[in-house]
């Protein structure tokens, strides 16, 4: 482990991306995702890296490459945001559809229109019902430990589904922040080399990507969401693993802070759960039973576990950055059917908040938190400008 | 039957179609008078399903061979025919 | 005398009958020439399209090769991942990287990753079975439909006459990045087309390869006259065959000038030029194509 160095996000990620020995690298520059793939060029340049870096005319492409190449049998890694991460959605649904275990970071932005490059996280909420294993960070040093993870459980013979580390853009990768990060022969014990099911190979030809009629398609689908409930458990050995390899804690599917006597439970993703935790201890201060429960694994959707952590809570105040419009906020909605038909009913409220790169503040958690107390909440945005006339709306 | 990660699939399985069972109206007959044994009948067609070692040894393998008619059209001596799918000869 | 034992070294069962092409595809002959040219050390990537469906129907696979299929237009990106990985992992003095689909694949929505791949420089031959529009789907007009064909997307009607463009010229396309070889083959020149793809994969880095492949249902024809299509529509100058390599072009010479009457009368997605009313000038326009294709690359023996 190398302790203590002062690193921007982009380089810690870009660092730690490299120890995990990706064979081939294929990424497509959007804000605020082009320092990371800037990084791993320098990194794959100064011949740090063993790897193809392919560089593509779109992330269809992008997603194409790796695509290609994790069915060669490879390691690989690729990276994008916002507009990239919608325009090579086909081929994410793709990947998990051939069970091949790419892992990706989603550096999260807000998606056009209007074009807007700061941070939310509806990018990578949009990709939920895909197949892939979602992972949220609520720091730099996280974005790395769950990197490294992330190819651990994705390449798991019992899982072998890609897996895809968020983390909020701007606020992470772009934030200096001193960072612990292993050594390579101690990335090479906890990760070995990629050892496919199946792959392209003239000495033994496969057919892979054949297509399924409506006699056996279903079955796949079967198959991922069954693997991705057994999924669970590999991740929180994963998480188990990683803490007594490197002597710090990974938490698995999700972090409870100070939740176990809480009253009221606030649940969010990523990086804003710093802000909710420093309200939970000044509201703590004065008093209240408040909690944050920071949720990790968002896929699959740790229910069982969720339902037990929470039971004893009267209000669970969901704050996210993503809104299913015309619906509900998407995490608020699976909070909601967690407890559905169950003995434990807390009162739940969703809250949407910091959309295209918003300010969250203290005051704003405060505020919500409060009103959850007093009512049920359906999805409500917090922090809108109250002096701007919305045309259709309010004027 | 087994449902594989990501519908893997080994090679050749295709061979258990018996596309043969679609002709309706013709099928090649190799006379077997003219044949010089250029093998293009073999090459042309799509199937694969021709086969034959020598001068006036050429045949269609019946549990492939769709009908097309593309062998006997181009075979240069006009050593195939096509006849009825019915016909006993053939 | 060829014997069987010796002809099965020649590969020429690299697609595995039981596919379900139509009789008299086009398509699935030259699929079956290019593995044959192509031997057992290589990596198709295949588009969706006739090909991909009637060879890949789990569990179900035509393919003696390790073949992949992802998306549509993805074939050239996917390819590149793949040609990457045998790359860095040492195998592509071994392994060779094909990747192919049809022409709505190529000429349209697959196009921006052809160019990428080929800029790029990949070691891919890049293989486009042009049967002149969206077969799979049920006949829909591509980029590379001719001029005035019928299509379901580009019907002849009360105010319209077919196709109102003439075909994307992606040969061009292809040769315009600058790559080592491009080449325009045609499934009635089976021989010709088996020493385009031998030369193409003897050559390192990316690589185009076009071939003219009929369509018996999507052009109306008789199925056992793929062959004779094919090499009509290269006899008239309309499907001229040729290839570029490092820049020096050879084309194949025709003897004789067939009229386009000749190729298009019997085509049903051409029909509607030959019906009550006369089409003697759009006849005369697609023949002017025919001529200029002619002057430009010199067809005609002197």
């Amino acid at each position: 482990m190398v302790k203590g160095r002062m690193l921007q996000g982009a380089r810690a990620m870009a660092e730690m991306c490299a120890l995990c020995r990706p064979k081939v690298i294929s990424a497509y520059p959007i804000t605020p995702q082009t320092l990371i793939v800037e990084e791993l060029s320098q990194i794959v340049a100064d011949g740090d890296l063993e790897a193809e870096f392919i560089n593509v005319e779109g992330e269809h492409s992008a997603a194409s490459v790796v695509l290609g190449a994790a069915a060669v049998g490879v390691r690989v890694f690729t990276c994008s945001s916002s507009q990239g991460l919608l325009l090579m959605s086909e081929v994410i649904f793709n990947i998990a559809g051939m069970r091949l275990p790419v892992v990706m970071i989603c550096v999260n932005r807000s998606v056009s229109a209007p074009l807007n490059i700061w941070n939310d996280q509806q990018d990578s909420i949009i990709m939920r019902d895909s197949g892939w294993i979602q992972l949220y960070a609520e720091n730099n040093e996280e974005t790395c430990d769950l990197l490294l993870q992330a190819h651990k459980i994705a390449e798991d013979h019992r899982v072998m589904l890609p897996a895809m580390v968020c983390c909020d853009g701007y606020v992470l990768p772009h934030a200096y922040e001193i960072v612990d990060l292993p050594s390579q022969a101690e990335v090479d014990a906890f990760l070995p080399p990629y050892d496919p099911i199946y792959k392209l190979d003239i000495d033994n030809p496969t057919t892979m990507g054949a297509f399924a009629d409506p006699e056996k398609y279903m079955e796949t689908r079967y198959m991922i969401q069954e693997t991705m409930k057994k999924s669970l458990s590999v991740i929180e050995e994963v998480a188990r693993d990683f803490g007594s390899s490197f002597g710090r804690s990974s938490y698995g599917l999700f972090e409870k802070y100070r939740v176990d006597d809480a009253s009221t439970v606030v649940v969010a993703l990523g990086s804003m759960a710093g802000t909710i935790k420093d309200v939970v201890d000044e509201l703590r201060d004065q008093g209240e039973k408040v909690g944050i429960l920071r949720l990790i694994c968002y896929r699959p959707f740790p229910k069982e576990a969720l339902y037990e952590a929470l039971s004893a809570a009267e209000n669970i105040v969901i704050m996210e950055k993503d809104i299913s419009l015309g619906g509900s906020g998407a995490v608020a909605t699976d909070m909601r059917a967690v407890f559905y038909g169950r003995e434990a009913c807390p009162r739940i409220s969703g809250f949407i908040l910091g959309l295209g790169g918003r300010d969250i503040t203290v005051d704003d958690i405060k505020t919500t938190i409060s009103k959850a107390q007093h009512q049920v909440a359906d999805a409500d945005f917090v922090g809108l400008k109250e002096d701007l006339e919305l045309e259709g709306i309010n004027g | 039957m087994k449902i594989t990660l990501g519908t893997v699939t080994h090679p050749g399985g295709s061979r258990v179609n018996k596309t043969g069972s679609w002709r309706t109206a013709s099928k090649p007959r190799f006379k077997h008078q003219a044949c010089v044994a250029c093998d293009v009948c073999a090459l042309v067609c799509p199937e694969g399903c021709i086969f034959g070692t020598g001068q006036n040894t050429y045949y269609a393998n019946e549990d492939y061979c769709k009908g097309c008619g593309i062998c006997a059209q181009v075979c240069p001596v006009h050593d195939i025919e096509m006849i009825p799918e019915a016909d006993e000869d053939g | 005398m060829v014997k069987v034992e010796e002809r099965d070294k020649f590969n020429d069962h690299l697609l595995a009958s039981g596919h379900t092409a139509c009789p008299g595809c086009g398509q699935s002959l030259a699929a079956r020439l290019v593995l044959r040219a192509a031997g057992r050390n290589v990596m198709v990537v295949n588009s969706t399209g006739c090909l991909e469906v009637f060879s890949s129907k789990y569990p179900e696979s035509a393919w003696e090769v390790p073949w992949i299929h992802s998306l549509f237009e993805n074939t050239s990106a996917v390819a590149a991942g793949v040609e990457a990985a045998l790359k860095i992992t040492g195998q592509l003095d071994r392994v060779r990287v094909i990747a192919q689909g049809g022409d709505g694949s190529t000429a349209d929505i697959g196009l921006g990753a052809i160019s990428g791949m080929l800029e790029r420089g990949h070691d891919v031959l890049y293989i486009c079975y042009d049967n002149e529009a969206y077969m799979n789907t049920g006949i829909q007009r591509s980029g590379s439909t001719p001029y005035y064909a019928r299509t379901t997307t580009s019907p002849p009607g009360k105010v319209s006459l077919g196709n109102w463009r003439p075909k994307k010229d992606v040969p061009q396309i292809a040769l315009a990045h600058g790559i080592p070889y491009v080449a325009v083959a045609s499934v009635g020149y089976p021989m010709d087309l088996d020493r385009k793809v031998r030369k193409a994969l003897s050559i390192r880095g990316p690589k185009y390869v076009q071939i003219h492949v009929p369509c018996p249902l999507g052009w109306g024809t008789d199925p056992a006259r793929t062959i004779d299509f094919a090499r009509l529509a290269v006899l008239t100058g309309l499907y001229p065959l040729y290839e570029v390599e490092n820049g020096e072009l050879r084309a194949l010479k025709i003897p004789k000038k067939v009229p386009v009457e000749e190729y298009l009368k019997e085509q049903v997605r051409f029909r509607h030029l030959f019906g009550k009313e006369d089409r003697s000038k759009e006849i005369a326009e697609i023949q002017s194509i025919a001529d200029q294709n002619i002057e430009k690359f010199g067809l005609i023996v002197k």
